[in-house]
């Protein structure tokens, strides 16, 4: 199809409708209450349900609720927003339901502000809730690929019986690109009828399904928990995605970079490449499962001698990456987090402090 | 001779893990009973909360899903928006309900969610080893009120059923109890009412119990009822507080 002008946080609400999922409850937050706004007149149109919670803990388990009794769900929100839900995404982890948490982050901790940020990386990578769970985690860097991470994630969701996080950021959530929907993004619903509360009516066994996360017997929290940490091993081994910017030359620095604060990186890469400075980039593009090997390999080219992470925040994913570089090269770290976006300008000052 | 009395069919083979003397196995019958004569156990869909009903999955042969303290209500909303055709219905405790789960309770109530809640009212909190609850009677000994709940610096009880009652939402809000055969009696018609509203498509139901906690009371079962029915009757009383006809 043609490409459309669209909102970032708009178009993130047609992708999920355009890849199957007819379900959303959500509670309004800056700066995405754009997906809901755009949702309410969408989902009635295609006989699909939109609901406004109380609060995000409702949302949370209303989600919850939906995506137990089989039916795909999404619901979007931004950082204090999803730190409330983060009890619910702990329990829809330990219950083994897919479901999609779309976080459009802003500045915090706390109320912090309502400009963009990445400072929710440790959140959405190392936990948010408690317990021994993992999301899987699509950093998206603009509108377009916003669009396809919120398409695949329903089937990653199906696929593992987990929740996926989308974590994009304030700007990607109000920005205007164009974009297509691809439609070869679109998925079946997986079969539910081992597990989904649907009523036994629906299945052919007569076997009542239970969704639950109450283990009493540790023999038995152990071996969910074992189960969990399977699909996990999974997801690293195929699941990853990335991309690597200006590799193919002898860098002397790679930047590790991920969403809107790549896309800068990448204007600053082409900037310093006129002044005869190669530096490339390495962009995650899932945060969970973190592409370990690849960052590693990148890292550690004769030619580079150094690497920085950048990002919104004051240094969250940086400790991923030298957990990757195992102290074979310096890892160095840049960032700002108040809400406005570091410049090329910056970033080109910073890589050049560190070629001298 | 043909047989007259029998357990429900929605009722499972297990042993319950209640006390001696705790009227949850009363309720869970009537439940059952409910489920049996609407026929509707292949499309009943159960939310277990936290407290002493959080394995009520394992009484009862239907699908059933496993709520967070309190957040059944919104559970129970997340599943009859997708899927309006299933029966659904929460068990929920005071602490669970009344306490932590207020919002949730009163917010699906007053979008008139139509599902059905049974609420069990022991003045206490059973599960976590008898600490005051919203619900727990002035003057009356729990764990985190060793001396009696001082009202001066808890609050009065809250009444659960006259607060749900006072929303303009049409449905179907009664108070019952299972102290005595009668009352078990009309707990039943309650209860079966409840879910015969919402095989109907038409309200939020929602049923209080009056229930008993020999076990933290400190108390016989048969002290028990007595208590329950001098202390707790004149101050939760019983009978409809709201009904989708008025």
């Amino acid at each position: 199809m043609a490409k459309v002008l669209m909102k970032g946080n708009e178009a993130i609400g047609e992708a999920a409708i355009r890849a199957g999922c007819k379900n959303y409850f959500a509670y309004p937050i800056t700066p995405q209450s754009e997906v809901a706004e755009y949702l309410v007149k969408r989902l009635p149109e295609e006989g699909g349900v939109f609901l406004q919670g109380e609060s995000e803990v409702a949302v949370g388990y209303m989600i919850f609720g939906a995506s137990g009794a089989g039916e795909r769900v999404m619901t979007t929100s931004s950082s204090p927003g999803i730190s409330l839900m983060s009890e619910a995404i702990s329990y829809i982890a330990a219950a083994q339901c897919p479901a999609v948490f779309v976080n459009i982050m802003r500045g915090g901790p706390g109320l912090g502000g309502i400009l963009p940020s990445q400072g929710d990386y440790f959140q959405a990578t190392k936990g948010g809730g408690h317990g021994d769970y993992r999301l899987l985690v699509l950093a998206p860097d603009g509108v377009q690929e916003a669009v396809e991470m919120t398409m695949q994630a329903f089937g990653l969701a199906e696929k593992y019986r987990n929740p996926v996080m989308v974590l994009g950021d304030g700007m990607i959530g109000q920005m205007m690109e164009p974009v297509e929907f691809p439609d070869d993004l679109k998925s079946e619903p997986s079969n539910k009828d081992d597990w989904a509360t649907n009523g036994m009516a629906t299945r052919k066994s007569k076997k009542r399904n239970l969704v639950k996360s109450l283990f009493l017997d540790p023999t038995e929290l152990n071996q969910n928990n074992l189960i969990l940490k399977a699909k996990y091993e999974q997801m690293r081994k195929e699941e990853v995605q990335f991309e690597l910017y200006n590799a193919d030359t002898d860098y002397q620095v790679m930047i590790t970079s991920y969403g809107t604060m790549s896309r800068v990186c990448r204007t600053a890469i082409d900037m310093l490449k006129k002044e005869g400075i190669e530096v490339a980039m390495f962009r995650p593009k899932t945060l969970f499962p973190f592409p370990e090997q690849e960052v590693h390999d990148a890292a550690i080219k004769e030619s580079c001698k150094s690497v920085i992470s950048i990002e919104m925040s004051m240094g969250q994913m940086v400790e991923d990456v030298q957990r990757c570089v195992m102290g074979k090269r310096p890892v160095e770290f840049y960032g700002e987090c108040g809400g406005e976006i570091p410049s090329p300008e910056k970033i080109i000052e910073i890589i050049k402090t560190l070629v001298k | 001779m043909g047989k007259t009395f029998s357990k429900p069919n929605v009722l499972s083979q297990n042993y319950t893990h209640y006390c001696p003397g705790c009227t949850h196995g009363i309720v869970h019958r009537l439940v059952a009973e409910a489920i049996d004569e609407l026929d509707i156990q292949d499309r009943t869909v159960g939310i277990a909360p936290v407290g002493c009903a959080v394995m009520a999955y394992n009484y009862f042969d239907c699908d059933f899903q496993e709520a967070a303290h309190g957040r059944a209500p919104a559970m129970a909303t997340g599943i009859k928006r997708v899927r309006p055709d299933l029966i659904v219905f929460t068990y929920q405790g005071d602490g669970d309900l009344a306490s932590i789960g207020m919002g949730e309770i009163i917010h699906a109530a007053n979008r008139g969610e139509k599902f059905t809640v049974i609420f069990i009212n022991n003045a206490i909190y059973g599960m976590t080893g008898g600490q005051m609850a919203p619900t727990t009677m002035p003057g009356q000994r729990a764990t985190t009120a060793p001396t009696g709940r001082d009202t001066d610096q808890t609050g009065m009880p809250i009444r659960m059923a006259n607060l749900l009652g006072e929303l303009v939402t049409p449905g179907y809000v009664t108070r019952q109890a299972v102290l005595k055969p009668q009352q078990v009696n009309k707990a039943k018609k309650a209860i079966k009412k409840a879910f015969q509203y919402q095989v109907e498509g038409k309200c939020f139901s929602f049923v209080e119990v009056v229930s008993t906690c020999p076990t933290n009371w400190g108390m016989t079962p048969l002290n028990a009822l007595k208590w329950a029915e001098e202390t707790l009757l004149p101050y939760y009383e019983l009978g409809d507080y709201k009904t989708p006809e008025e």
